[in-house]
């Protein structure tokens, strides 16, 4: 079950090429920062969003991604949401499984952030989009 | 319609005090640029823009009779860039003669309204594009410094040092993107041949985050130093950089890792034949 999640402030960044993906690492650090996240739960999400804006980019031809503040009442954490209208992922079980890559990488993106981060949704439709839903709790 | 030009030539001189007035209004910056100086670029501009055949059309700035006006206003930006006026300032330079213009034009068509407005929308957007010209060569002059540093940047951000016969090092610091990656590991690569090393250290201290694509990067420079025949260890791992290395599900067996870059410059002394030890001190019997 999930407990219900409020947000306090938010901000939308763009990703559209390489360097956005720089300020998107950038900010997030700032965010994790703000709410005083240890230095481990700071890399972790800097990594993380470093590897889903990346994915982002490269398979859903750039998006954007919305940093929020949440809280469920008792906890405030960091959400990261990427989105794009990309063609989609047609099999979310393969493309989280380490090592399954479409492209060149190491294939451990999807998979790795999602070991970094607390909560992880992927909501996708083939030839429609993809929004990646990650949150990290302090 | 190319009457409007033919006016601007004929009074070319009465035009020239008409715009430096005009520019008196406001804008002027006496402390960036002279007044003399002031004067003989407007005198330059007005002179390259009535030295253009008369029948030249206004609406097409990219003919060849415009040629000589658009190289002298972007050399203008760039060098109003450099004096520190804002683009704004630098476009006004150029709008600010549309009302000695305007002025002219009204004198010359009468009473004649039609005329009047036809000849004043031309050489308004004939004026227009010339504002924008400055701003396109001002951004452009930008653009190019911004470029230029970006290269500085590449290659100040990747020395390779020599640490001993045999050892070199790379202090890594910042993000590696897939650009800097190939420069890194082009001059690792020629660092090694050069100094006919056997070990290459790679120290990652200075990397904020450590991603797949990171990681994919390092060991590629990894690889290809083992094929010439370097080994490398891989130092500067911190605690949360170990962490999420291991959380992304990276493989780095096959590398041997050091924490400090003191541990990894000590390995490969050791795997050279060397060791470092304190020598005692002994007191001379002179002192």
């Amino acid at each position: 079950m999930r407990k219900p999640t409020w947000i306090v402030k938010t901000e939308k960044l763009p990703i559209k090429d390489p360097n956005d993906v720089v300020i998107a690492r950038q900010r997030v650090r700032v965010w994790a920062l703000d709410l005083k996240l240890s230095l481990v739960d700071q890399t972790k999400i800097v990594t993380a969003a470093s590897e889903l804006a990346r994915n982002t980019l490269e398979h859903g031809g750039g998006g954007e991604m919305e940093i929020s503040e949440v809280t469920d009442g008792i906890r405030r954490g960091v959400r990261l949401a990427f989105s794009d209208h990309g063609p989609g992922i047609p099999d979310i079980k393969l493309a989280l499984s380490d090592g399954y890559t479409s492209k060149q990488g190491m294939g451990l993106g999807l998979g790795g952030s999602k070991r970094l981060m607390n909560d992880f949704t992927i909501e996708t439709e083939v030839g429609k989009g993809t929004l990646i839903t990650a949150t990290r709790w302090k | 319609m190319a009457q409007v030009l033919n006016v601007i030539q004929r009074n070319q001189a009465s035009l020239l005090t008409a715009w430096m007035k005009s520019m008196q209004l406001g804008i002027r910056r006496r402390d960036l640029i002279s007044e003399a100086e002031l004067q003989s670029q407007t005198e330059e501009v007005l002179a390259t823009i009535c030295s253009v055949p008369a029948e030249s059309p206004l609406d097409n700035l990219n003919a060849a009779a415009w040629q000589s006006l658009r190289e002298i206003l972007a050399s203008l930006s760039v060098s109003r860039a450099s004096q520190g006026f804002t683009p704004s300032e630098t476009a006004l330079f150029i709008l600010s003669l549309k009302s000695p213009v305007f002025a002219l034009v009204r004198q010359q068509s009468g009473n004649d309204a039609d005329q009047l407005y036809a000849s004043i929308t031309e050489i308004d957007s004939f004026i227009d594009k010339l504002a924008l010209l400055t701003t396109d060569s001002f951004i452009h002059g930008r653009d190019q410094v911004i470029s230029r540093q970006q290269e500085e940047m590449l290659e100040l951000s990747t020395p390779v040092v020599t640490l001993w016969d045999g050892i070199v090092a790379l202090p890594l610091i910042g993000t590696l993107d897939s650009a800097r990656t190939q420069i890194v590991m082009e001059s690792l690569l020629q660092a090694i041949v050069q100094t006919n090393s056997r070990f290459a250290i790679i120290d990652i201290t200075g990397v904020p985050t450590v991603d797949t694509l990171v990681a994919q990067h390092l060991l590629k420079t990894i690889t290809a130093a083992r094929l010439m025949g370097a080994e490398c260890i891989l130092s500067g791992i911190r605690p949360q950089i170990a962490q999420t290395i291991v959380h992304l599900g990276i493989n780095l067996q096959d590398v041997i890792t050091k924490a400090k870059l003191s541990d990894a410059f000590k390995l490969a002394l050791e795997r050279s034949g060397r060791t470092v030890t304190r020598i005692e001190k002994t007191i001379r019997p002179n002192q």
